[in-house]
């Protein structure tokens, strides 16, 4: 056990901690978005457009995160007519790629919760909304969003933690993140084990804080 | 199509090969990862403080980690450990364990850590008369475990194992990095020889997508045989 290395490890994986947070975090936000999305459209009654945002999710729940983040990293690249959009400005940063790649997968995963909690509404809760006279717009965003919210929070803090660890996919794509520093100093030291240690143990910590919020947040907005 | 063609032309063969590697691996790995269940399944239920201990700090830390680390890991630190070993009794040549055992391993082991809590779930959702009228009747220790408990389990465990498998299906693609070839390294091959990375990797998307849908297929009809007589 080289202790030193464990040492002078540590700061470098820290500062790239911040990268893993921001792409965690960039991710989070538009794949709640992209989740809240998905799962009204597969709500809908129309068959088609339900069945586009089961399509959608199930391509992006079947394949591999690597294969997306491949895809859209190398292979956009590779259509000629969007080099010339403005697209390209995003496209062509690996930081961008990332983030599309993770909020697509993390929206996939995040429809499915969203559905399946919105489904476990009770309708009498929304049959007594409409006796109210409330109209459909406020029922949704004050009585189903609320909800589904807190119906949904133990099954999407698993999320953040598998998104948490989809995030290390992005040093595949030569962007430095936690992993990716990790695999620079495993591959210049030939020192695995000291950095597996530190490396994993920012990992868990994060975990663990996600982990606790969530816990929090359950307390908090429990109903009964 | 000419590009998927089967032959010296189209990488339809390579593809072909690596798709089976791809099944070979996620196949060993949930193996090995029944093994690791199997250790660490009772010591999740023992009523030993340590055993517990042991047990939860192997799936909470396999489980919060990033797969990729674990596969770092193991690809550079696997025949480190082995040549440690071997330094013991005597052996100083350089050790290179295969791309495929590392993989197996790497991925084998966080699917064990998954599996663990599927079957401990599954075990702590039976009924605890059963347990009770197994010692009543004075049952055997295995035959209570083969005859009673498991089939209970494995009819509870089943849906979440097929999760299980899914993600060890996914996670194969990860191995890619440590050169073995499987889906995903025959698609970055193919991408690099041929320019045209677009197609390969949406190709490997398709195939990965088919390996899924066949495999929830199979294990569908796996679970209705075992649930049958609910």
């Amino acid at each position: 056990m080289d202790l030193e290395l464990i040492i002078t490890s540590f700061p470098k994986l820290l500062s790239a901690t911040l990268v893993t947070l921001k792409l965690l975090s960039a991710s989070l936000f538009f794949g709640l978005f992209l989740g809240l999305f998905f799962a009204i459209l597969r709500l809908n009654k129309n068959k088609l457009i339900s069945g586009f945002a089961y399509g959608y999710s199930y391509v992006f729940r079947g394949t591999p995160l690597l294969v997306q983040i491949f895809i859209i990293y190398f292979g956009l690249g590779q259509i000629e007519y969007l080099r010339t959009t403005f697209l390209w400005v995003i496209l062509k940063e690996p930081y961008w790629c990332a983030i599309i790649a993770f909020s697509l997968n993390t929206g996939a995963y995040t429809s499915e919760i969203l559905r399946s909690a919105f489904e476990t509404i009770k309708p009498g809760i929304i049959e007594a909304g409409r006796s109210l006279g409330l109209n459909k717009i406020f029922i949704f965003t004050k009585i189903q969003i609320p909800i589904a919210i807190k119906q949904s929070l133990p099954a999407y803090g698993n999320e953040i933690i598998l998104m948490l660890k989809g995030t290390s996919l992005a040093s595949t794509v030569t962007l430095l993140d936690i992993t990716g520093v990790a695999k620079f100093i495993i591959s210049t030291t030939f020192r695995p084990i000291e950095v597996f240690i530190v490396a994993g143990s920012i990992y868990l910590f994060i975990t663990f804080l996600v982990h606790n919020l969530i816990k929090y947040l359950e307390k908090k907005y429990r109903y009964q | 199509m000419d590009l998927i063609s089967f032959g010296d032309n189209g990488w339809g063969d390579e593809l072909f090969i690596a798709t089976l590697m791809t099944i070979a691996v996620a196949i060993t790995a949930m193996l090995i990862g029944f093994l690791f269940a199997l250790i660490f399944t009772p010591l999740k239920l023992s009523k030993y403080k340590i055993l517990n201990l042991i047990a939860n700090f192997y799936t909470t830390v396999v489980r919060g980690v990033p797969e990729l680390l674990v596969i770092y890991l193991f690809f550079f630190g696997g025949s480190g450990a082995i040549m440690y070993v071997a330094q013991i009794f005597g052996y100083y040549d350089y050790i290179e364990i295969n791309a495929f055992l590392t993989g197996a391993i790497s991925i084998g082991i966080i699917s064990g850590a998954y599996s663990t809590e599927v079957f401990r779930g599954a075990i702590q959702s039976i009924d605890k008369g059963q347990f009770e009228a197994c010692h009543v009747l004075g049952l055997k220790k295995y035959i209570y475990f083969f005859k009673v408990i498991m089939p209970q389990m494995l009819r509870l465990a089943i849906p979440n194992l097929s999760n299980v498998w899914q993600i060890t299906l996914k996670d194969t693609s990860l191995i890619s990095v440590t050169g073995l070839v499987e889906i995903m390294r025959q698609s970055y091959i193919a991408a690099g020889s041929t320019r045209d990375p677009l197609f390969f990797y949406s190709f490997a998307a398709l195939l990965y997508l088919m390996l899924t849908y066949l495999s929830m297929k199979l294990i569908n009809r796996l679970e209705r045989n075992y649930s049958r007589g609910y």
